[in-house]
């Protein structure tokens, strides 16, 4: 059963008119969209439109100058709410976010730990599980300084779905992958999306990847969403900025021409 | 204008010191979160206290070496020589001992975890573990207050023991006194209200230090610069304030108990 077609319930997240600027300037001007429950959302824009500061605000870690934020149908300004999201959601950071001091173990074993649920015997299984399946089992008693690039990457995402929670935010979960363990990376939120109707809310570069595993795009473009709409649309759109973003490679022709 | 100025100054350090106090209290109340206090408390008094035992032995040292020398030759200009163990047990339980070893191992400790907190926070760490539903000051700051509650009385009582024994060499092995009753001085001179007050300066001292480094750390980001600047003005600031708060404090208990 696919629980997104139940009529009667709210979606996972509702966004409406989301404003937030910094002294400066203006980041998201008037953002509003929601989150289907069992859906994957892709949020596509070129980097500095504000993807990340628009997550931030969503799980509470940056606060927005105005606008709600409900999730299912409560809103987000109540802390219970706000908690509530945190205890079913995790977050995979842009930059990673990786406890350096740590092993690579004990960045997958803390978010158990501060969950409490279940023995540790339970926990170790889950770790060694999760470190299985992003091939880092190997470098379980390493620290993150340790790693590559990807292995870094790979290792917040670990982090980020040892708990199976059932909304999970990431930020460019596959910058810096190889395409192989791009791939593998969305296969592995589309499985999950699968199987547990888990929601994902997926900041990306990979435009190709995200078309193909997304329920639906949002383009955000100077503060405000451009589009809003089945990855189908999105792929057929002729706005001449979606063009370019999404056929990066004809437009690198184009350019290479003139 | 100037008036103007020293408002907002005054207003913003009033603010400084209120968020500072709610840091403390939420770093107290919420030492659980997270989970895995023992080894936290445990790594807490192994950082901040016996990696410092080695330079609290030698700077005690050479302070009873100096009380030592100074008392001989001003004592002897009263014919009050013997009086020397007193003045070094004196000098070195109520004042001398509490806040050197304080101000050393907010020299060593604090700044180290100032940089520390503050290298976290610019990585976002702080962010992930507030994500995960774990009190950030609990988890990263109150094992570290509670241990400085154990670390330094007890770094202070050998400073005291070390500083005493260092009186003696130089006052009674290297210049002429005479031992007995340099001990004699020692044991008549300390009450119980001396040993009070200095274990009393002791654990204020260190959860001062404690509080204000680590306060200083977690919020880098305040500070006005960003990544590494920001880290380094948060432990110059952790060290200047320690140890104004240390000297301040000393006054003010000092005052109280007379
Ligand atoms: N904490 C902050 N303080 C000030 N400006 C910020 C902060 N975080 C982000 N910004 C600004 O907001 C804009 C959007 O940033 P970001 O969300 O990181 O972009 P992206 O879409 O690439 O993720 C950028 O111009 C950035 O400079
Ligand atoms: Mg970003």
């Amino acid at each position: 059963m696919n629980p997104s077609t139940a009529p009667s319930e709210p979606p996972v997240l509702e966004i409406r008119r989301l404003r937030k600027g910094f002294a400066e300037r203006e980041v998201l001007r008037d953002i509003s969209f929601q989150v289907p429950t069992g859906s994957i959302v892709s949020i596509l824009g070129r980097s500095g439109t504000g993807k990340s500061v628009l997550l931030k605000c969503v799980v509470g870690l940056l606060e927005a100058d105005s606008g709600e934020m409900f999730y299912r149908g409560a809103p987000l300004a109540k802390s219970e709410c706000r908690i509530a999201l945190r205890r079913a959601s995790s977050y995979v950071f842009q930059h990673n976010a990786l406890f350096d001091s740590a092993t690579v173990r004990e960045n997958v074993l803390l978010p158990l730990q501060a969950r409490g649920t279940g023995s540790p015997k339970e926990w170790d299984k889950n770790v060694r599980d999760v470190l299985a399946r992003l091939e880092l089992e190997d470098a379980a008693e390493r620290y993150p300084a340790e790693l590559s690039g990807g292995m870094q990457k790979r290792l917040a995402v670990a982090r980020a779905l040892v708990t199976q929670p059932e909304l999970v935010f990431f930020d460019e979960p596959t910058a810096g992958l190889d395409p192989l363990r791009r791939n593998a990376v969305f296969a592995m939120i589309s499985k999950l999306q699968r199987e547990r109707g888990f929601t994902a809310v997926v900041v990306t570069h990979d435009v190709q990847e995200a078309l193909v595993v997304s329920s639906r795009i949002l383009w955000l473009d100077a503060g405000l969403v451009r589009f809003d709409g089945p990855a189908a649309e999105f792929e057929t759109s002729d706005d001449a900025q979606i063009c370019e973003f999404r056929d990066n490679i004809a437009a690198l022709r184009t350019a290479l021409r003139s | 204008m100037f008036v103007d100025q020293i408002g907002k100054f005054t207003l913003s350090r009033l603010e400084a010191a209120g968020r500072w106090t709610l840091f403390s209290g939420a770093s107290l109340l919420h030492v659980r979160s997270g989970g895995a206090l023992g080894s936290r408390l445990a790594r807490s008094v192994f950082e901040l206290g016996v990696r410092c035992i080695p330079v609290i032995a030698i700077v005690s040292a050479f302070a009873g070496l100096v009380l030592g020398l100074q008392g001989h030759y001003v004592l002897s200009r009263f014919g009050a020589s013997g009086m020397l163990g007193t003045l070094v047990s004196l000098s070195l339980c109520r004042e001398l001992g509490p806040v050197l070893a304080a101000l050393m191992i907010a020299g060593q400790a604090g700044t180290a975890l100032a940089a520390e907190l503050g290298i976290q926070r610019s990585t976002e760490q702080i962010d992930a573990i507030e994500l995960l539903d774990i009190s950030p000051e609990g988890f990263l700051a109150g094992a570290r207050l509670f241990a400085s509650l154990l670390v330094f009385p007890s770094l202070t009582a050998l400073f005291v023991i070390v500083g005493v024994a260092g009186g003696w060499l130089s006052g009674c092995v290297l210049l002429p006194q005479d031992p007995d009753a340099y001990w004699a001085a020692v044991h008549s001179a300390l009450r119980g209200r001396d040993v009070f007050e200095c274990l009393l300066k002791a654990a204020v001292f260190g959860l001062l230090t404690t509080s204000l480094c680590a306060y200083q750390g977690f919020n880098a980001h305040r500070s006005g610069e960003a990544g590494a600047r920001a880290v380094g003005i948060a432990t110059v600031r952790g060290i200047v304030l320690s140890s104004i708060a240390i000297l301040a404090a000393d006054y003010l208990i000092t005052a109280a108990l007379l």
